[in-house]
């Protein structure tokens, strides 16, 4: 599967789904309009910091709460690739392996990345370049159906495949 | 091979023979619930795949819930979209809006039985463990596998041995307790595992109060929190369901990751304080603090106990006149037990409001959304940063004894001292 590279933006523990797409924006129809709502209660200027980014550096428990796909959704038309964090909510993995963005599991700490650095990840090799640093950083790699998955583009897209091909 | 009662359950449920930890399975889903998500990300996730079809109707429990009746136009047209996708693949089990909170009324129909496989598009899907079965949320792409294929890849989790002993002394409840579990092991405390509930404490415990840990076990992120089946599920379940079904027990020699011990007796009231369930204080440390809204009600805390002792707290007196009481039961079923027992009447005659049973103000959407700093104490699972209204506002979480105590007095006040 191909190389993710981007510039990253640093988030803290415990994002929750409910920060991510505040409950009131869930019945709104357009889902680039919701876009407009992500993470506004922690930072109202985060769409626009974020524009020119494409990978998301969490902290621990990244993506507790809801259920809710709306929240991985919104990172999907803001354009992220992959979301690494030092540890995720089982629901929220999912969600994000399933829509074709890369969850990578890593712990870190301010040596290996800060703001705006440029990274490149190697999800077949589990490595994490930071160009800005000069640094490798290795991290468990995913299992190989969930490699699958991702480079399918997400579990629908190759669930389609298959069942096109029975 | 020893197993515990997650092992046991995914084994029955998938073609791999030895199951261990950490293994990856994929698993045949017995039941899938599914609420307003179904209009709001599942039919468009659904449609990618180009099927006129769903696995097995008759498996589909679809019910409407965070927004009923519809408050707003947007809500109204989401739930047309749900109920044409329900019509058009069929499902045989459409519970309309009129029935109550997902987690209360899929169990009051008897479709959460032991040993079954249960997922649905909701978080809080994990309270069917109490009725000794594995059931646990998923997101729409997930739910759309199911439709399609009736399978789900799963990691086999480590279990974690929760053992119970002692009785919730008078003015604690079960809500107490989970929330000094989530306290202490923390938000992150049970990522990804599954907690297993034993013990005697756990048998004296109602199914009631079972189904508010289960419920909450999600907040310490695990992924099933499951009771041990007994007698008072036996006869629960008697009155529920005409299907049969086995009680499935761990290995006397089951592998825990690790063991925790609660003695029941010796929790007392606790509250999580804003904005993270984990973030918990006693009731000494709070006690005092100035309410706007006291909620009771929610997949959490919405059931016949949690009724009774508000009733017994709130008989005969007046809440406080700057504090808004909002009561929901979390089902019509409930509502109507309340009623018959004169609770509803106690409730009214406090100056409490009650409403028709959703989830509409755990998730702000209506019917007791917080305005500007306003604060709330609230029976609910989830105090995050505007989960019940405006950024402003604080959630403070507690039992429902804690709830109608504080509306009485206007301020966070302890139980124990008005019952």
């Amino acid at each position: 599967m191909e190389n993710i590279e981007g510039t990253i933006y640093i988030l803290g523990d415990d994002i929750n789904t409910d920060d991510i797409v505040p409950s009131y924006t869930l019945t709104m129809r357009d889902p680039n309009e919701m876009t407009k709502h992500v993470l506004e209660f922690i930072d109202p200027d985060f769409t626009q910091k974020i524009a020119q980014r494409s990978i998301i550096i969490g902290g621990y428990n990244f993506g507790t709460g809801s259920s809710r796909e709306e929240a991985v959704n919104v990172f999907k038309i803001l354009g992220i690739k992959a979301i690494i964090a030092k540890s995720f909510s089982r629901i929220y993995f999912r969600n994000l392996i399933n829509n074709g963005i890369a969850a990578i599991k890593c712990d870190w700490d301010e040596a290996l990345f800060s703001d705006g650095d440029q990274v490149k990840i190697s999800i077949e090799n589990g490595i994490i370049f930071n160009k800005s640093k000069n640094l490798n950083i290795q991290y468990k790699k995913l299992p190989q159906f969930l490699k699958e998955i991702l480079e399918s583009g997400g579990i629908l897209n190759q669930l389609k495949q298959k069942l096109q091909s029975n | 091979m020893s197993l515990t009662i997650t092992e046991k359950i995914f084994k029955k449920h998938c073609q791999v023979k030895n199951i261990s930890p950490g293994n990856f399975i994929e698993a045949d889903i017995d039941l899938i619930m599914v609420h307003e998500q179904l209009g709001g990300r599942i039919n468009k996730e659904y449609e990618k795949l180009g099927i006129d079809y769903v696995w097995d109707p008759n498996k589909i429990f679809f019910i409407l819930d965070h927004w009923v009746p519809a408050p707003t136009i947007n809500a109204a047209r989401m739930h047309q979209d749900c109920i044409k996708f329900a019509e058009k693949y069929n499902f045989v089990h459409n519970m309309g809006i009129n029935k109550g909170i997902c987690h209360q009324v899929l169990p009051e129909l008897g479709f959460s039985r032991p040993g079954m496989l249960i997922v649905g598009s909701d978080s809080h899907t994990t309270t069917y463990g109490a009725f000794n079965c594995l059931s646990t949320g998923i997101g729409a792409t997930d739910v759309s596998v199911v439709f399609a294929t009736g399978k789900l890849w799963f990691l086999v989790p480590e279990s974690i041995k929760v053992e119970l002993t002692g009785r919730l002394n008078k003015g604690v409840m079960s809500k107490d307790f989970i929330l000094t579990m989530i306290g202490e092991i923390s938000t992150k405390g049970a990522l990804y595992k599954a907690l297993e509930f034993h013990g005697t404490g756990s048998s004296w415990l109602s199914i009631d109060s079972r189904m508010t840990i289960a419920n909450m076990v999600v907040e310490a992120g695990a992924k099933f929190g499951i009771f041990l089946p007994d007698e008072k599920l036996k006869l629960w379940l008697r009155n529920r369901t005409s299907q049969t079904y086995e009680f499935v027990k761990p290995d006397e020699k089951a592998e825990y990751e690790n063991d925790l011990n609660y003695d029941l007796s010796s929790i007392t009231p606790v509250v999580a304080k804003p904005s993270n369930p984990g973030n918990l204080a006693s009731i000494e440390e709070v006690q005092g603090e100035e309410i706007d809204q006291a909620f009771l009600g929610s997949c959490t805390n919405g059931r016949m106990e949690d009724l009774r002792i508000a009733a017994r707290i709130l008989k005969g007196k007046k809440i406080h006149p700057k504090t808004r009481l909002i009561i929901t039961p979390a089902s019509r079923e409930i509502f109507m037990n309340a009623m018959a027992e004169g609770l509803i009447e106690i409730f009214l005659n406090a100056g409490a409001v009650v409403t028709h049973s959703t989830c509409g103000a755990c998730i702000g959407g209506h019917l007791g959304v917080l305005g500007p700093d306003e604060r709330c104490i609230s029976s609910t699972n989830r105090n995050f940063i505007g989960r019940m209204g405006d950024p402003t506002s604080e959630i403070f979480l507690a039992s429902p004894a804690t709830v109608a105590a504080s509306a009485l007095k206007g301020k966070i006040s302890d139980p124990r001292e008005v019952l």
